[in-house]
C-alpha cells in the first residue's frame, strides 16, 4: 500500500528541551490513524513538523511522498491541518474564508461545488454568509475543520479537534469524517477522547516524552496490553489476601481485579469461595485504550490523570 | 523549486484578501488618512502661507500638497502590510497563510502589492481633493509616478519586516511611532531642507523619506533640494536592501515558523 506519510528519525529541540526523540512512524494512505499522549508528549510538535510550522532539527518527514521541507509546496497542497487553537479572520464571512483558503492552494470556482459539500457536511450551509466574528465557538470549530478541507487535501490531519465540543457536533464532525476516509482520504487524529480514537481509528500510536512508546492497530494494543477485568461486589467482606495483588481499585465492597489472562478469573472464583466470601455480583469488563494508555504512558502522577480526566 | 508560476492563483488570492481586508475599513483606512491630511493641509497652509520662502514662485499651499500626498501614501503603504501581519499574528489566523504552499517570494508579492495599492489609493485621493484647494503644476508625470511607485514599495517592504519582528500591538504602536513618523515628519514634507541650518540640512540627506519626497515634489514643480536622480538611486537602494532583509526573513520563517 502507497504511503500517505512517513517520519524519519525526526528529532526537534526547544533550547535544552528534547521534545521529539527520533520519531519513526509511517501511515499508508486510506489509514484513519490516531496519534496519542498527554500533554507535552509531542503530538502538536510532531504534527506542526508535518505541516511547515515548525523546522525539525534532524530527520525528514514526508506527504504522500513529497519532502515537507525539500518539496514543501507539493506536500502541502496534499495536506490538510485542523489546527489546535480556535483562531479565525473577523473581516470575512464563512464561505469567503473557504474560497480564499481553496484559492491559496490554486483552486478556484471549480471547487465551489466541494465548497458546498463541505458547508452542508459540516451543517454550515445556514452559516455561510455570516462574518466569522458573530459565530458560535462550536461554529468557528466547523468553519476551521471546513477551511483545511477546503482544497480537497487527500491527507486531513485534525489536531485534537473535538476538545470542548458539544456531543452533537462531535457526532456529525464524525460521521463526516469518517465518509471522507471511506472515500480514501488518510486521517490522522490526535485526541484526549481515547473512546474516540477507540472507536474511529484502525491504528493507534501512543506517544509519550518525545517518542513513540507503542504503535499497532487498536485491537492488537487491547490485545497485547490490556487484559480484561473482573468487577466484585462483595457487600462486607474484604477481599482474600491472595488476591491483592491483582487488585486494581476497592471501595465500599466493590473491587477491581485485573486478569491478564481469562484463566486467573477461576482461580480468583477460587480463592473467593475457599474463604468463604459471597459474591454479590460480578462483572467482566473488557479493556479499553484508557488501560492501554495507562499502562503505557505511565501512572496518574506523570500526565495521564490530565489526559483520562 | 519554482517559487512563482506553480501558484500564481494562490498569489492572487492573498493579493485580492489583503486587498478587500483594508477595503471592508475603508473609512478608516482610507477615508480617515485622506482628511488628517486636509487638515494638514488647511492649517498650515493658513498659518505659513507668504510667511515660509519656498523655492521661487511657488506658493506654500501648492509646495505642501506633494509632500502631503506622499507623507500619507508612505504611511498607509507602511500601515497595511504592518498591521495585516501583527493582526494575523496575534488573532492566530496567520496559520491560515503559513499552511498553504505559498512561497516566501509569493507572500511578500502578495503582501507588498496590497499594501501599495492602499499607498496610492491614498495618495491619489488626496491629489483629487487637494486640487479643489489649489492649482497643482505637472512638471514631470514620470517622476511622480516612479517616486509614488517606489515610495509605496519601500514602505509596504519596511511594514512587512514591522509586522514579522512585532509580537505585540505596542511594539508595532512604538516603531510607527518612533521611526516611521520621525522620519516622516523630518523629511521636508512641510518646509525645504534648504530653509534649515546646515547641520540640519546634513542629517536630513541621511534620512531616506527625504529623497521620496524631494523626488516626488520635482515630478510637480521641476525643482528640487537634490537632483531626482540621486533620490532614485538612493530610493532603489533602500528599496533593495529593506527587500534583501524582508525575504531573508521571510525564508528563514524568522518569528513566522519555528
Amino acid at each position: 500500500m502507497k504511503t500517505a506519510i512517513q517520519f524519519n528519525q525526526i528529532h526537534k529541540h526547544f533550547g535544552s528541551l528534547h521534545a521529539l526523540k527520533g520519531i519513526d512512524l509511517t501511515i499508508p494512505q486510506g489509514e484513519f490513524f490516531g496519534l496519542l499522549g498527554p500533554n507535552g508528549a509531542g503530538k502538536s510538535t510532531l504534527i506542526n513538523i508535518l505541516a511547515g510550522l515548525l523546522k525539525p532539527t534532524s530527520g525528514t518527514a514526508s506527504v504522500m511522498g513529497h519532502d515537507v521541507v525539500v518539496d514543501y509546496q507539493a506536500a502541502r497542497m496534499a495536506l490538510g491541518v485542523v489546527p489546535q487553537e480556535l483562531v479565525f479572520d473577523p473581516f470575512f464571512n464563512v464561505r469567503e474564508m473557504l474560497r480564499f483558503q481553496a484559492g491559496y492552494f490554486g483552486r478556484g470556482q471549480e471547487n465551489d461545488a466541494w465548497v458546498d459539500e463541505i458547508l452542508e457536511g459540516l451543517g454550515l450551509t445556514d452559516k455561510a454568509h455570516t462574518n466569522m466574528r458573530k459565530l458560535s465557538g462550536g461554529m468557528k470549530r466547523r468553519a476551521l475543520i471546513a477551511q483545511a478541507l477546503a482544497h480537497k487535501p487527500p491527507v486531513i490531519v485534525l489536531d485534537e479537534p473535538t476538545a470542548g465540543v458539544d456531543v452533537e457536533l462531535r457526532q456529525m464532525l464524525w460521521e463526516f469524517i469518517k465518509k471522507l476516509n471511506r472515500e480514501g482520504h488518510t486521517i490522522i487524529l490526535t485526541t484526549h477522547y481515547l473512546e474516540e480514537a477507540e472507536t474511529l481509528c484502525s491504528r493507534v500510536a501512543m506517544m509519550k516524552q518525545g517518542q513513540v512508546v507503542a504503535l499497532d492497530s487498536t485491537a492488537n494494543l487491547l490485545n497485547k496490553f490490556a487484559g480484561k477485568n473482573l468487577r466484585l461486589v462483595l457487600g462486607n467482606s474484604p477481599l482474600p489476601a491472595s488476591l491483592l495483588p491483582m487488585q486494581k481499585s476497592g471501595e465500599n465492597g466493590v473491587y477491581m481485579l485485573a486478569l491478564d489472562e481469562l484463566s486467573q478469573m477461576e482461580f480468583a472464583l477460587g480463592e473467593l469461595r475457599k474463604s468463604n466470601v459471597s459474591i454479590e455480583d460480578m462483572q467482566l469488563i473488557e479493556p479499553d485504550l484508557e488501560d492501554v494508555f495507562l499502562s503505557l504512558v505511565g501512572s496518574a502522577s506523570d500526565g495521564a490523570k490530565e489526559v483520562c480526566a | 523549486m519554482n517559487l512563482i508560476n506553480t501558484n500564481n492563483r494562490g498569489t492572487y488570492t492573498l493579493f485580492k484578501k489583503e486587498i478587500l481586508r483594508f477595503w471592508r475599513v475603508a473609512f478608516q483606512t482610507m477615508a480617515s488618512p485622506v482628511l488628517t491630511a486636509l487638515l494638514y493641509l488647511l492649517i498650515f497652509s493658513h498659518v505659513l502661507e507668504g510667511k515660509v520662502q519656498v523655492y521661487d514662485s511657488v506658493p506654500y499651499t501648492a509646495f505642501l500638497i506633494p509632500g502631503l500626498i506622499m507623507m500619507s501614501l508612505l504611511q498607509n503603504a507602511f500601515a497595511n502590510s504592518s498591521s495585516s501581519l501583527i493582526q494575523s499574528k496575534v488573532m492566530g489566523n496567520i496559520v491560515f497563510i503559513l499552511l498553504t504552499p505559498l512561497s516566501y517570494l509569493q507572500f511578500y508579492i502578495a503582501l507588498l502589492g496590497a499594501a501599495m495599492v492602499r499607498g496610492l489609493f491614498v495618495g491619489l485621493a488626496i491629489y483629487l481633493v487637494a486640487l479643489f484647494f489649489v492649482k497643482l503644476p505637472i512638471a514631470h508625470l514620470g517622476w511622480i509616478i516612479i517616486f509614488a511607485i517606489l515610495g509605496s514599495a519601500l514602505l509596504g517592504t519596511f511594514g512587512i519586516i514591522a509586522g514579522i519582528w512585532a509580537d505585540k500591538f505596542d511594539q508595532m504602536a512604538a516603531f510607527q511611532n518612533f521611526v516611521i513618523m520621525p522620519l516622516t515628519f523630518l523629511s521636508g514634507v512641510f518646509y525645504s531642507i534648504h530653509s534649515l541650518p546646515v547641520f540640519w540640512q546634513m542629517v536630513s540627506k541621511f534620512n531616506p523619506f527625504f529623497y521620496m519626497i524631494d523626488g516626488f515634489r520635482y515630478g510637480f514643480f521641476g525643482k528640487g533640494d537634490v537632483s531626482p536622480w540621486i533620490s532614485l538611486a538612493v530610493v532603489i537602494a533602500f528599496l533593495f536592501a529593506l527587500a534583501w532583509v524582508c525575504l531573508k526573513m521571510l525564508k528563514s520563517g524568522y518569528k513566522l515558523r519555528g
